[in-house]
């Protein structure tokens, strides 16, 4: 079982999408209206890169390597001590990631074909995409911290150009500038990590480090604590956690596939996948692994209940991920590195499968604006209502998704979010147990809330409207049913042995080699802690609690349901503003107006007055008065000369010149 | 071929052409000039390219070198070489030059032989002050290079030009003043010691020189350099020189000639007079001047309402980090430091141009006056994309590995120091995105927008280059960095070990930099160092 794994075409993996983004990017000058080339070249590119993926995947099943395979491709800086390779690293984790990139990927930019094909910047759509998907790749390939940050801030600038991508549109463009400027904040905090790191092992590729790293540091100790602390805030930025998250909402200024790809499936989960790789260094750090669990679950509690409140559907849908997002850092921050990152998996794809399906509403809401000459939000879903009957396959599938997120058996979501409530659990770790429990009930209200208000009672689109709605096309509606499917038995690869069901265990043993060291390094750090326990904090196995938590997101989706279907909502132009409670959570607790009146404006004029009083007054104040004492004795000199400094200059300099040139000789 | 690039005549013929072409510019008709200027350029690009390639890696002597008499009586020399550091400033200059020569073809329309005959006496000043391994013949380029400078600005600036030129010749020539009256101690003592009069950089190196006069030559050498960076606070003439200077000026001032401050303090300051360059309170000074740099000049370009103004606020900045790696004095904070000198050329260059090109279309540089150009000159937002991102350090651009090397130097000397400069990147991207968005992103809400021509052939060849570089170091930077290494290395090794009192004075072994000629200063090329060499 220990021969080597080589790896199959990596170069390709990764080169297949760049190749597309270059092409695309040169289609957008070349053949502006052609939608043939970007149609095949941006989908294709990246499903041959998945087929490739799949062809490795066999392969390293057969070898179920314990080492990662090393592709060194160049030196990239080498300066003294310090030697980076452009190198890239396949074991069982970032063959995964790189599988639900290029798959989950792939499947959207299918769906891209249907949803840009009216827009006029359709290359350049497919250019940005592509080269998204090739960042993402480097981010999840790469061997050395380095090379990942060059992904890592790869797929930030791929956002910021696709948030913006509407770029006439000046909410948008902000958009797509706050969410570069905030992970910009989180992107210090992983320099300052790299700093640390190579200072501490004078190396920054990840196999030394994680092979070093309990020996040389200390467990517990302030080094690796700030080590991973800075990596984190690297994870909080890209990952949108407290108190960073503030970008990812406004980022749904972007097309809705985007929304899906980046900012639901792949990108925003790359935080989760760094403390996931670090695992090693996270264990040695249990007061960082508290931190990353603390904040994830108060994440997940404050992201839920603002999606409680929400009118845009993928205003809903980004909190909602903000709250996902907070679970997968509760699995890793307390150890649980398998079920992060099943959830991880799972959530690409009953998230990605909800945003297209919030895109297909948003499509067919539009176009029938378009055809009755109506004007609206077309994402408020005050504005939507009853669309289950026009759109049959779009809400089936949505209610898949539904089910999926709200962790009910057997979908995909299910399986995985209890294994992190389970594991929160016999941990000990009773508060985040609780508050698990608490949001995933939430997470089953907001969400039933958006599949009511959206699929259910009456149309709310305006007249005439409703004649004009139906159900997206093939191309958009095939990877809805794809991501469905796997919405459902995406959560079969692991299923745990209490449930009254076939015991099935794909993903831990598949991800055991990467995540042993971690485990190991754990078990000798809270040696002292003794065995885990098999019951929840309040009692009771894992099968009772499964059985109640998915019960009780049943009994919620139907209160909940029943509760709205009979409610008579509004159009969004005639709706009255929340009020109470319920417009603090429409106001998003009012964080961003926090920010603005307590960063922002101070910030803004600090800066100023060091433009206009450092500089100006002090510095070129202190410059001209000198100046002036200097005129004043140079006036009687003055008075000998009245020609042009110009002139004087250039008899000078050829003056000069002379003299030097006759003292040669 | 090898005779060329084995000798010191590939140097001289660098130093010569361009004044040769800058009296065939006066010479030739008005028309005719920018002709002349450009294919002057050119050839001595294309003569220096090769440079690259036969540049001997490992080795930290100075290549190419001669040492012939001039003005014996005193001791002066006409004495040039090249190093790795020398080679890749040199570059940089042959390289930007047909660049802003080419970006100045619609934009100066008055006294065209002048100009680019002033352009061109720049260039042979640039590379001298590259090139000169005498100190007087240093001071001399030092100060060539000032003086069409200054008619630059003046002549062919914006409204406020006369009190531009005249800040940046008083800021620039005060300093140098100082440098020159240092050099003539430096001389005297040398003089002193040995009996013979030299301004030979060899020579005057093996001055031993008190602690404390080394703390005030270093001073009078670094506050002329320190100008020149420009190093807070020393830095008010260039916002104001930029904003009046003609495109290709500000292409200039802030490609090349601020490389001149930093330039000098690691040939001639560090070297020079490492004790006072490694005292606590030196380096203390420096490095915090440089951070607040970074960290000031940041916030002040992030409110600049003038598109020029904040690029030339930025250059303080990136000049900022550059002190900062400079003075790590470790491998990767030097060679960093000199990269970034590179990408700051390159990629600042590159934002003054595509500012100059949309000034020449709109005459405005008020970044409130432009909004959602990408609609109607698509390769103006790309290129402007791809540079704004590389001055902004983004990883695959040129910017990021300079920054990278010279934060993770930093961090190894002085963290705490490199943990707040690399608060710069979050703030790169405050200033510079916002302006991004303002010129080429938004609703294209002026009228007068709506209608202009996006980039034309000549204007995209002058940028193609520039972007290519961009990508080509920021993923291939090792070429670029192997042959900086020994020289890097020489200096520092220089520096740190004549620091040491035992050693401070005339220490037997000077490290690499020493410098070793062939009698006749000729060399074949691929030959290895007959004298057993320094290098590795």
């Amino acid at each position: 079982m220990n021969e080597a794994f080589q790896p199959i075409l990596p170069g390709l993996i990764l080169g297949l999408p760049l190749l597309g983004a270059v092409l695309n990017g040169i289609g957008a000058f070349a053949w502006r209206d052609s939608k043939t080339i970007p149609s095949l070249v941006g989908p294709l590119t990246v499903l041959a890169a998945f087929a490739i993926g799949v062809a490795n995947l066999l392969a390293m099943r057969a070898v179920m390597p314990h080492e990662p395979a090393l592709v060194p491709l160049w030196t990239w800086m080498r300066s003294g001590e310090l030697d980076i390779s452009v190198m890239l690293m396949f074991d069982q984790l970032s063959l995964l990631m790189t599988l639900v990139v290029t798959g989950v990927g792939g499947i959207i930019h299918v769906y891209s074909v249907g949803y840009m094909r009216d827009d006029p910047g359709y290359s350049r759509y497919f250019a940005y995409l592509n080269l998204f998907i090739f960042f993402m790749l480097i981010l999840v390939l790469s061997a050395n911290y380095p090379l990942m940050f060059v992904g890592w801030e790869g797929v930030g600038l791929c956002s910021y150009l696709l948030i913006g991508f509407w770029y006439e549109n000046r909410e948008y463009s902000d958009a797509g500038k706050k969410a570069f400027i905030v992970n910009r904040i989180g992107d210090f905090g992983f320099l300052v990590a790299m700093f640390l790191l190579f200072s501490t092992f004078g190396t920054l590729d990840m196999p030394a480090i994680f092979r070093e790293a309990p020996e040389r540091l200390l467990a517990d100790g302030a080094l690796v604590t700030a080590i991973t602390l800075f990596l984190f805030l690297g994870c909080v930025g890209k990952s949108a956690q407290i108190p960073l998250y503030v970008w990812l909402p406004d980022a749904m200024a972007g097309p809705t596939p985007v929304s899906a790809l980046i900012h639901a499936a792949t990108m925003v989960t790359a935080g989760v996948y760094l403390v996931a790789r670090s695992g090693v260094l996270f264990a040695l750090a249990p007061v960082s692994q508290a931190v990353v669990a603390s904040v994830g679950a108060a994440t997940a509690l404050l992201a839920a209940t603002i999606a409680l409140q929400q009118f845009d559907i993928k205003k809903v849908l980004a909190y909602s991920t903000i709250s996902q997002l907070g679970y997968m850092f509760v699995a890793v921050g307390i150890g649980a590195y398998t079920a992060g990152i099943f959830h991880l998996m799972t959530h690409a794809f009953f998230k990605a499968l909800l945003f297209l399906g919030a895109g297909a509403v948003i499509h067919a809401v539009h176009d029938a604006w378009a055809a009755t000459g109506a004007h609206g939000d077309p994402n408020d879903m005050r504005n939507h209502g009853g669309l289950r009957r026009l759109m049959p396959v779009t809400g089936t599938t949505m209610w898949i998704g539904t089910l999926a997120i709200a962790g009910v058996i057997p979908f995909a979501g299910f399986f995985s979010k209890d294994e992190i409530i389970w594991q929160a659990g016999v941990r000990g770790y009773a508060v985040l147990w609780a508050l698990a429990l608490v949001v995933a009930l939430l997470t089953a209200g907001y969400m039933t809330r958006l599949m009511v208000m959206t699929f259910h009672g009456e149309n709310r689109s305006g007249e005439g409207a409703g004649s004009h709605l139906h159900e997206v096309g093939a191309v958009m509606w095939m990877p809805l049913a794809i991501l469905a499917a796997l919405s459902v038995v995406g959560g079969w690869v692991q299923i745990p042995d209490a449930l009254p069901l076939p015991h099935v265990d794909l993903l831990h043993s598949w991800l055991e080699p990467v995540f042993e060291p971690a485990l190991l390094v754990a078990a000798g750090v809270a040696g002292q802690h003794g065995e885990a326990s098999h019951t929840a904090p309040l009692g009771g196995g894992e099968a009772l609690w499964a059985a109640l938590s998915t019960t009780l997101a049943v009994i919620v989706i139907l209160l909940v349901y029943r509760g709205l279907a009979a409610r008579r909502y509004r159009p969004a132009a005639e709706a009255a503003e929340p009020t109470g409670f319920r417009a603090v959570l429409y106001h998003k607790w009012y964080v961003d107006e926090l920010y603005d009146r307590l960063v922002v404006r101070p910030l803004l004029a600090l800066w100023r007055g060091c433009w206009r009083i450092v500089d100006d007054r002090i510095i070129d104040g202190t410059v001209n008065g000198l100046a002036g004492v200097a005129r004043l004795a140079g006036w009687t000199g003055s008075q000998l000369q009245s020609g042009r400094v110009a002139t004087y200059l250039l008899v000078f300099m050829i003056g000069a010149l002379i003299i030097l040139g006759s003292l040669a000789f | 071929m090898e005779a060329l690039y084995g000798s010191h005549w590939i140097l001289t013929l660098l130093l010569a052409i361009p004044l040769v072409g800058a009296v065939a510019c006066v010479a030739g008709g008005e028309g005719r000039a920018r002709w002349t200027a450009l294919l002057t350029t050119l050839l001595v690009l294309a003569l220096s390219l090769p440079l690259f390639w036969t540049f001997r890696i490992g080795t930290a002597e100075f290549q190419n070198a001669v040492s012939l008499p001039w003005i014996e009586r005193w001791g002066i020399r006409y004495a040039i070489g090249m190093d790795g550091i020398s080679l890749l400033m040199i570059l940089l200059t042959t390289v930007i030059m047909p660049i802003s020569i080419a970006g100045s073809f619609s934009y100066i329309k008055t006294k065209e032989r002048a100009f680019y005959a002033s352009m061109l006496v720049l260039m042979t000043g640039m590379l001298g002050v590259f090139v000169a391994l005498d100190l007087f013949l240093f001071y001399v380029f030092w100060e060539i290079m000032l003086i069409p400078m200054y008619l630059i600005i003046g002549i062919w600036g914006g409204k406020r030009r006369i009190y531009s030129a005249v800040k940046f010749f008083l800021f620039t020539a005060a300093g140098s003043l100082l440098m020159l009256v240092a050099i003539v101690v430096l001389v005297y003592l040398h003089q002193q010691q040995t009996g013979v009069s030299s301004f030979v950089y060899a020579d005057l190196i093996q001055t031993s020189i008190a602690p404390g006069l080394q703390l005030l030559l270093f001073a009078a050498f670094g506050l002329a350099f320190a100008i020149k960076v420009p190093l807070f606070p020393f830095h008010t003439w260039l916002p104001d020189a930029h904003v009046e200077a003609p495109t290709a000026g500000s292409v200039i001032l802030a490609g090349i000639l601020l490389k001149m401050g930093v330039y000098g303090f690691l040939r001639f300051a560090m070297p020079l007079f490492p004790v006072a360059a490694t005292s606590l309170p030196v380096i203390g000074t420096i490095v915090l001047l440089g951070l607040v740099g970074i960290i000031y000049a940041a916030w002040v370009a992030a409110v600049q309402p003038d598109a020029k103004k904040l690029i030339a606020y930025t250059s303080v900045a990136h000049l900022g980090f550059v002190m900062v790696g400079l003075f790590a004095l470790n491998s990767q904070g030097v060679s960093g430091a000199i990269l970034q000198m590179v990408n700051h050329g390159i990629s600042t260059g590159a934002l003054f141009l595509l500012v100059g090109m949309i000034y020449e279309r709109r005459h405005t540089r008020l970044i409130a006056d432009f909004g959602g150009l990408a609609k109607v000159m698509p390769f103006f937002a790309f290129a402007l994309t791809v540079v704004a991102l590389s001055s902004i350090g983004l990883p695959g651009t040129n910017g990021f590995v300079g920054e990278f090397l010279i934060l993770v130097g930093a961090f190894q000397r002085y963290p705490l120091v490199a943990v707040l400069a690399t608060t710069g990147v979050v703030f790169a991207a405050a200033y510079m995105l916002p302006m991004v968005q303002r010129i080429i992103l938004n609703p294209l809400t002026q009228e007068e927008n709506r209608e202009l021509d996006d980039l034309n052939a000549r204007e995209r060849w002058i940028l193609w280059p520039l972007l290519a570089l961009i990508l080509l170091i920021g993923v291939f930077p090792q070429p670029f960095l192997d042959r900086m290494s020994a020289s890097v290395d020489g200096l520092i090794e220089n520096v740190q070990t004549r620091r040491l009192p035992s050693q401070a004075s005339r220490g037997p072994d000077l490290g690499a930099n020493e410098l070793r000629l062939a009698p006749t200063g000729e060399r074949a090329i691929p030959e290895p160092d007959p004298d057993g060499g320094v290098g590795p």
